[in-house]
């Protein structure tokens, strides 16, 4: 009995020393959690996860837990909802058009606090178009990751078929609606088995349709996120032509067209041109059986499209110690090289210059050049919608293009009813 | 236990909902009824409130008399018994959004499951759960296919409770099998009934996690419910104060509810 007792005590002592040895080493050791969304289809989880185990192979100081956390829009709830209960990410990527949103809650802190001003000169490696989105009021708060632009998939099979050029893609809107009515093709009874184009008008409805926007001429917000131009004639039109292309040339799907499932539309030969983001780039060349194309969006008034995808943000809620090591792994992150690798395993556009004259992006480039496409388009690309309120005034957005799409409002009165909305939830920002 | 998990968020709910949410760590601004003046004025709250009464009179009847006759049926005795109850209960243990996916892949247009039996048939073209007419239904399809499974494990259970000689009896006496049925099992099954039926009216005011695949709510808000809005209005918009204003009409509905069924049904059911 007393020898069992000693050994316990003897036990318990040598419990107490490595508790506090690797506490000790704990301590020295930042650890950080990372909420990430995904939106595009493929493997996105395991390359993040590989991307971060590979930091942490370089970085035996530094913890990173990647949280995959949904889509974009559940990440932010998760994130915010976590920062409301005490304990937010330390980093998370989030959509850029979250800027305000985050600033507004009081969420992250901008990268100028952190980083000293000599070396703040990093954000000039990225695509100015990227930033765009990512600082406002002179400050920094994003640094781009998983950027995009729309692009337009054409499958070239079907274009031979319709005896098109299969190697055209349409250049302008009147282009894209008559290849659409040759590419729409009807069975026996008339039930269509192929249509010509596909627009997604749920999931990110407003960002489709601010590219159709953008390029009959219109912009849908001032750069301070306090206005919205919803219901001026070019945006009215502009909805007027994703209406027609189902209602009047019976080119694209009656309804909402899903975002989630239209590039299986693609590959299952339902559509034969669709407009995407090119982060689902890879997707689509792993699982289309035939030959596609990728082409810049068709212009109208002029050619464009919204850049979109997300950024790496850090949060307040954090120690010194904490944003040091934040700022070193969104920085690894975006490496010319990494961010190449990203590109190249997603189709999300490399977001710097430099990355674009690595070894590995020339050959991946060389051998698929639909991988550029998304970069060429950038220099017509406009900000993405965001506004104060992000969420909500994109919601009025969204579902005004969802009500006339389905008929049951006019372009116009649906869009009046938007901007309304937008007005009253902006009206306290506008100073 | 009471006070703390149910009187104290419902009373913070009343307070909360007389309050202007302050961004960013700001204090709460009082702006006393505003936010019920503006729940009249919210066209989607009008419409959500209407989508969820339509999903609640369909889902609770149709859900309730299919688990009836399904458990009618798995207690029969037919061959295969076991089969028929395993893929009756199927759709209850597997998860809402593992369901909500299989069924968006029915609904698909064009080449989903519907389409193609559709396309068979000579008839095609309907985006199930693009089209505001037909969206709520389709999520109240799921609804019922997820929830009659589940309701009926409990009359299962009841009807194994019935003593057969009260079979045996109705025969003897030369009561049809419909007559029996009507007359003594369907009665037996009453406080079963009553229990389903308060399960039922629950859920149907808080299924929300299939939206989230199926449609989002839309389009345009057709197949948005209370709860969902609720989510949206709360933890999208961080709108906190009006989103508890919207809270309080749901705990309105299901207290009345309960007061329905408590207070007048009950007294029709009787216990042994």
């Amino acid at each position: 009995m007393i020898q069992s007792t000693f050994h316990l005590k003897r036990l318990v002592l040598a419990l107490a020393f490595v508790c506090l040895f690797t506490g000790v080493a704990l301590a020295e050791k930042v650890s950080l959690t990372f909420y990430f969304p995904v939106a595009v289809g493929g493997p996105i989880t395991k390359t993040v996860e590989g991307m971060t185990e590979a930091f942490m192979k370089e970085h035996p100081d530094i913890k990173i837990t990647p949280v995959y956390a949904g889509i974009y829009r559940e990440t932010l709830t998760k994130a915010l909802t976590a920062l409301k209960g005490g304990e937010p990410p330390h980093v998370a990527v989030l959509l850029s058009t979250d800027m305000y949103t985050l600033i507004d809650e009081g969420a992250v802190v901008p990268y100028d606090e952190i980083v000293p001003a000599p070396e703040m000169g990093f954000v000039k490696d990225y695509f100015p178009g990227f930033m765009k989105n990512s600082q406002t009021g002179g400050k920094t708060w994003g640094i781009p990751f998983q950027r995009s632009t729309i692009v337009m998939y054409w499958n070239k099979e079907a274009f031979k078929e319709a005896g098109l050029d299969p190697n055209t893609p349409p250049k302008t809107w009147t282009e894209m609606v008559d290849f659409a009515k040759k590419l729409t093709k009807k069975d026996a009874s008339g039930a269509v088995s192929q249509w010509g184009v596909a627009i997604p008008t749920t999931g990110y409805a407003y960002w489709l349709f601010q590219a159709l926007a953008i390029e009959n001429g219109i912009e849908l917000m001032n750069p301070e996120g306090t206005e919205v131009y919803f219901n001026k004639p070019a945006s009215v039109e502009a909805l007027q032509f994703l209406v027609d292309l189902s209602q009047k040339h019976q080119v694209s799907p009656k309804g909402t067209i899903d975002w989630a499932t239209t590039p299986k539309d693609f590959f299952e030969r339902k559509t034969a041109m669709m407009w995407t983001t090119t982060g689902n780039l890879t997707n689509v060349r792993t699982n289309a059986k035939f030959d596609f194309g990728v082409a810049m969006l068709p212009a109208n008034k002029r050619p464009g499209s919204p850049t979109g995808g997300g950024n790496f943000y850090i949060f307040k809620k954090t120690t010194p110690a904490e944003r040091k090591a934040a700022v070193e792994f969104v920085k690894w992150m975006t490496t010319a090289e990494r961010a190449a690798q990203w590109c190249i395993d997603t189709g999300y556009v490399a977001v710097r210059p430099d990355a674009w004259e690595t070894t590995r992006m020339k050959e991946y480039v060389q051998g698929f050049p639909p991988a550029a496409v998304a970069r060429d388009q950038l220099q017509y690309a406009v900000a993405e919608l965001s506004t104060h309120e992000n969420q909500r005034v994109t919601k009025a957005l969204d579902d005004a293009i969802q009500a006339a799409v389905n008929g049951s409002k006019s372009p116009a009165d649906a869009l009046n009813e938007a901007q309304a909305e937008a007005e009253r939830i902006l009206r306290r920002y506008k100073r | 236990m009471i006070m703390a998990f149910t009187h104290y968020p419902a009373i913070n709910t009343f307070i909360s909902s007389f309050f202007l949410a302050g961004k960013g760590g700001a204090a709460s601004e009082f702006v006393g009824l505003e936010n019920y003046r503006f729940l009249l004025e919210d066209k989607i709250f009008w419409k959500v409130l209407k989508n969820n009464l339509i999903f609640a009179s369909c889902t609770i009847p149709l859900s309730i008399s299919l688990a009836m006759v399904m458990a009618f049926l798995v207690n029969a005795g037919l061959p295969g018994q076991a089969w028929l109850r395993l893929s009756y209960f199927v759709p209850t243990v597997l998860p809402m959004i593992a369901v909500a996916n299989i069924w968006l892949f029915f609904y698909t247009p064009e080449y989903g499951l519907l389409e193609q039996v559709r396309r068979f048939l000579g008839f095609s073209g309907v985006n199930w759960l693009g089209s505001e007419k037909t969206a709520l239904y389709c999520v109240i399809a799921v609804a019922v296919w997820k929830d009659a499974g589940f309701f009926m494990i409990f009359y299962l259970a009841a009807l194994q409770q019935i003593p057969p000689s009260l079979g045996e009896a109705a025969m003897l006496e030369g009561a049809s099998r419909f007559y029996y049925y009507r007359r003594v099992v369907i009665p037996l099954l009453m406080p079963t009934t009553l229990f389903v039926l308060v399960n039922a009216t629950i859920n149907a005011f808080r299924m929300v996690d299939h939206l989230f695949v199926l449609t989002q709510g839309g389009p345009n808000n057709a197949s948005s419910l209370l709860l969902y809005y609720i989510y949206e209005v709360s933890f999208k918009f961080w709108d906190t104060g009006y989103g508890a204003t919207l809270t309080l009409v749901l705990l309105l509905f299901l207290g009345l509810a309960s007061v329905l069924q408590f207070g007048v049904l009950e007294k029709r059911v009787h216990y042994r």
